[in-house]
């Protein structure tokens, strides 16, 4: 009983995605240019610099695993922006579907969506630019999972601000993950950040993830507690983005936002 | 009768607008209520609050015993409603949109019940129609069908026929009729069509400024308070509601 209403927002998203072919585009079009912009720069600094250094698993690596979460928060934000456009909030919180519910469905949602997103981004960095993606070996698993959980609470925390702040909030949406990145030392190690903006980075799950993504690089071992202390503060995250959702949608229940969201009857 | 739908003392206030205020009626099975009001009366409210999508300040709704605030889910699973302002996506055909709709309320046999609604509202050669392409009659029939689709106890309408042409009208109105007639549910209806109004209803209620202001059998109301028609009534509730409440 507790999975229908769950799989009936997988469903709903997949009828969209079944009968929209512009829906299938944002799966895969944008990390697929992404890694074909920076296989072609990591190319390039190969050629430019000494012989040893390669900037294909370090460089094009990190964009894939930062794309990779990047898919998932968009992902989660993208299917509760469906119901905004939709105009579907009154038939759906009408219904016996519950907040759990509905978050499980738009995580699940996600789940496939940003998997057929990874999939397109691994064939294209391997097959045009030699990148080895299982030769960052096990580890991959720990990083994956972190990027997918941050991603979620991302994602949830986004449709919250939204749901809070009315339709028109929607721009708020899109440029998280770029208001992220420099913190998260994607490109480079947190040490080159100023002391405020590390701190800023080591609260955030995904640092440990791109730190570990280079030592593996430059053949180290990467250190498990920060990793496992990652995805503890990840699912942290998450049990925080859920809450802070619960929260708007009951005040939004108690002033009327619910019912007249399209209006923008924010106070 | 038993009670399907129980309201005692239901309050709500935007800021300091007071919407509904010490509401309190009862629907029970084979029963169809209007809910008659000026615009702005608290309509709307009420029925929302009713839908579980806006939270009273203070008072209790309680659906076939089960309490909406604290037994949400156990509530709502018997209720359904349709809305003119309440269209189901737009970008999704009318099966799909029962199939979402019938998992969202997790009704058993789904693909028999669709059939069934399907075939109880002509729906047939639209099934492979995206909503938002249909015509605002043909909406109305599928909100009716899914609204129909958990074999609701409560049903709440809200203008159902208010872009409807006469005859579809008819039809729809025969239908809910037999609804509350032949599978015990209770229905309450909001309209601004006191024809219709008198036509369908049992009882009816009275909402001004948030506050039921009577409440008695269409058919004979009017006379009650000294009016030959239920729409001379509405329009002295709208424009003098002091009066008749001194009645």
């Amino acid at each position: 009983m507790y999975f229908r209403p769950v799989l009936a927002i997988v469903l709903r998203y997949y009828y969209l995605l079944r009968g929209t072919p512009a829906r299938w585009m944002p799966l895969f079009a944008w990390v697929a240019i992404d890694i074909v912009l920076w296989g072609f720069l990591s190319k390039y600094l190969n050629s430019i610099t000494s012989a040893h250094l390669n900037f294909v698993p370090t460089l094009l690596g990190a964009v894939l695993l930062f794309d990779f979460f990047i898919r998932v928060m968009h992902g989660v934000a993208g299917v509760f922006l469906e119901d905004v456009w939709s105009r579907s909030f009154l038939n759906l919180f009408a219904s016996p579907l519950t907040i759990s519910q509905y978050l499980l469905g738009l995580v699940l949602t996600t789940t496939v969506t940003s998997l057929i997103g990874l999939v397109v981004m691994v064939v294209l960095a391997t097959s045009a630019f030699g990148l080895s993606f299982f030769g960052y070996g096990m580890m991959l698993v720990p990083f994956l999972l972190i990027l997918f959980l941050f991603g979620v609470a991302l994602g949830i925390w986004s449709t919250a601000m939204v749901l809070r702040m009315g339709p028109a909030a929607e721009w708020f949406v899109w440029p998280i993950p770029a208001l992220v990145s420099p913190f998260a030392g994607v490109f480079y190690p947190l040490s080159t950040l100023p002391h405020w903006m590390q701190l800023i980075g080591k609260a955030l799950p995904l640092s440990d993830v791109f730190e570990g993504l280079r030592t593996i690089t430059s053949g180290g071992t990467v250190p498990m507690a920060a990793l496992f202390w990652s995805a503890t503060l990840a699912v942290l995250f998450v049990l925080l983005a859920c809450w802070y959702f619960g929260r708007v949608y009951r005040r939004a229940m108690r002033t009327g936002i619910l019912v007249r969201y399209t209006a923008e009857s924010v106070s | 009768m038993s009670n399907i739908l129980s309201i005692r003392d239901l309050r709500k206030a935007y800021g300091g607008n007071v919407a509904v205020e010490s509401v309190s009626f009862a629907v029970g099975a084979n029963e169809i209520v209007g809910l008659l009001g000026p615009n702005g009366a608290g309509k709307t409210t009420l029925i929302s609050m009713i839908l579980g999508v806006l939270e009273p300040d203070s008072g209790s709704i309680f659906i076939e015993g089960a309490d909406l605030a604290t037994q949400r889910v156990q509530a709502l699973a018997r209720t359904n409603f349709a809305a003119v302002y309440a269209p189901l996506p737009g970008n999704l055909n009318v099966q799909q949109n029962l199939r979402v709709f019938g998992n969202l309320y997790s009704v058993a046999n789904l693909p028999e019940r669709i059939e069934a609604v399907i075939s109880g509202y002509d729906l047939e050669k639209l099934r492979k129609v995206k909503c938002g392409l249909l015509s605002s009659g043909e909406q109305t029939r599928v909100a009716l069908a899914k609204a129909m689709l958990n074999q609701p106890h409560l049903l709440l309408l809200d203008e159902p026929t208010a872009s409807l042409d006469p005859s579809a009208a008819q039809d729809i109105r025969a239908r809910i009729r037999a609804f509350a007639v032949s599978a015990a549910g209770a229905v309450l209806w909001t309209s601004h069509n006191m024809y219709e109004v008198q036509l369908v209803c049992d009882r009816v209620l009275f909402l001004s400024r948030g506050k039921v202001l009577l409440e008695g059998d269409p058919k004979t109301l009017p006379r009650e308070h000294g009016k030959e028609t239920l729409e001379e009534l509405f329009i002295a509730v709208a424009r003098e509601p002091l009066t008749l409440k001194e009645n």
